[in-house]
């Protein structure tokens, strides 16, 4: 078993560099995909958040470390159905860029609260993010497609993260990490002041 | 030298054999250039490069493997079945299902259910994984019409099982937390897919 973890594993990077296939059946359908795996990424602003909840979520350990990257897709989602139905949701760019600042807040400080208090906090930035992606999305795409890629990407963000913060067992590993954390909360502020003025 | 040309006659024989059946073949009706696939390998495709079939029998086999071996035994032969009746009726004139919504529906309901580890009885798992193969079916024959033929139906089955019995035989004996835990999240990444796509098919009507 362990034996056939390890041969698919050779696979998976060689999955991360594939381009749509042009020859396929249903062809322009892999633009859909690609451009949903490309939208989480495309802005800073989601890059942080979704890799400070894996952060957060290493530092306060388990089962916070894979709670908080279940709870957030699946929200995530409602806000991005809200999106797509187009039911008005006021201060979204503000609501992000909030989240910014708390998740890096919570990670600077290694704040340690109840598993179910971080659940709702993660989970009502969880709705602005996809709120905005949802009403964001470009018309005339694949939905399903679109869709995969874009939850794909907000997941392997969140494995990021989580990855970066298993350095959290040493010592200078969480002092990188309460420094990465102030980052966070710094570009937060940056996005907070462009979305106010 | 007597047993040398022997050989030699049996060569001469065996080739001369070979250029007779080949002047006597018919065309392989199996060949690319002349029917594209067949039925079977079009249906095999055909499935294989539709997510939204694809992603619900991954979504059982996952949910099915989780519970452990007695379930995914029996929703790999209640999904097959299932989808062959499914196929069979969904193809007859009349036959109406909102595509959109029931994929939606079966991933968001699939995923949850992957995501919270529920421990569902054994009759719960058979009816979701008839439930999926019957609507998947008649869904898929619904859209295919009266293209889709009895071999190309087999081929779907045939291919749905091949499918989820690897899915769930490497989703059964996960026994390491974070393994299972990885399974969880992809539920969780199917739910969020079938909300969303609930969302788009709000979007379009």
């Amino acid at each position: 078993m362990r034996k056939l973890w390890r041969q698919l594993s050779w696979f998976l990077p060689l999955l991360a560099c594939t381009t749509a296939a042009q020859a396929h059946i249903q062809a322009g359908e892999g633009g859909g995909f690609l451009s949903g795996l490309k939208h989480p990424v495309s802005g800073l602003d989601h890059i942080v958040a979704m890799v400070s909840v894996g952060l957060w979520g290493a530092q306060l350990g388990k089962p916070a470390i894979w709670l908080l990257p279940v709870t957030f897709p699946m929200v995530m989602a409602i806000g991005g159905f809200l999106g797509l139905i187009g039911v008005p949701l006021p201060g979204v760019e503000i609501g992000i860029a909030l989240a910014a600042i708390l998740l890096g807040a919570m990670v600077l400080f290694e704040a340690r609260l109840p598993l179910a208090v971080a659940a709702v906090l993660v989970a009502i930035f969880a709705i602005f993010h996809g709120y905005a992606h949802g009403a964001e999305l470009p018309p005339g795409e694949n939905g399903l497609l679109y869709s995969l890629g874009f939850v794909m990407a907000t997941g392997l963000l969140h494995g990021c993260g989580i990855l970066i913060g298993l350095i959290h067992r040493w010592p200078w590993g969480q002092r990188a990490l309460r420094v990465t954390g102030a980052g966070v909360l710094a570009t937060g502020g940056v996005f907070l002041w462009h979305s106010l003025t | 030298m007597a047993l040398a040309h022997l050989r030699s006659k049996l060569r001469f024989g065996g080739l001369a054999g070979a250029g007779l059946l080949l002047l006597i073949s018919r065309p392989a009706t199996a060949h690319l250039l002349s029917t594209g696939m067949g039925p079977v390998y079009d249906s095999i495709v055909h499935f294989l490069l539709s997510p939204e079939y694809v992603a619900p029998v991954v979504g059982l086999a996952l949910l099915a493997g989780l519970r452990g071996p007695d379930h995914g035994r029996w929703a790999l032969f209640a999904v097959t079945g299932a989808w062959l009746v499914g196929a069979g009726l969904g193809s007859a004139p009349g036959s109406g299902i909102m595509a959109s919504f029931v994929t939606a529906g079966t991933c968001l309901v699939l995923g949850v259910f992957i995501a919270a580890d529920l421990r569902i009885p054994l009759m719960l798992t058979v009816i979701l994984a008839t439930a999926v193969g019957f609507l998947m079916g008649a869904m898929d024959a619904a859209a295919q019409g009266p293209a889709l033929r009895m071999n190309g139906v087999l081929g779907i089955c045939a291919t749905v099982f091949v499918l989820m019995a690897l899915a769930t035989s490497l989703i059964v004996p996960l026994r390491i937390l974070w393994l299972r835990i990885a399974v969880r999240v992809a539920g969780s990444w199917l739910a969020a897919l079938g909300l969303l796509l609930v969302g788009w098919a709000l979007r379009a009507r």
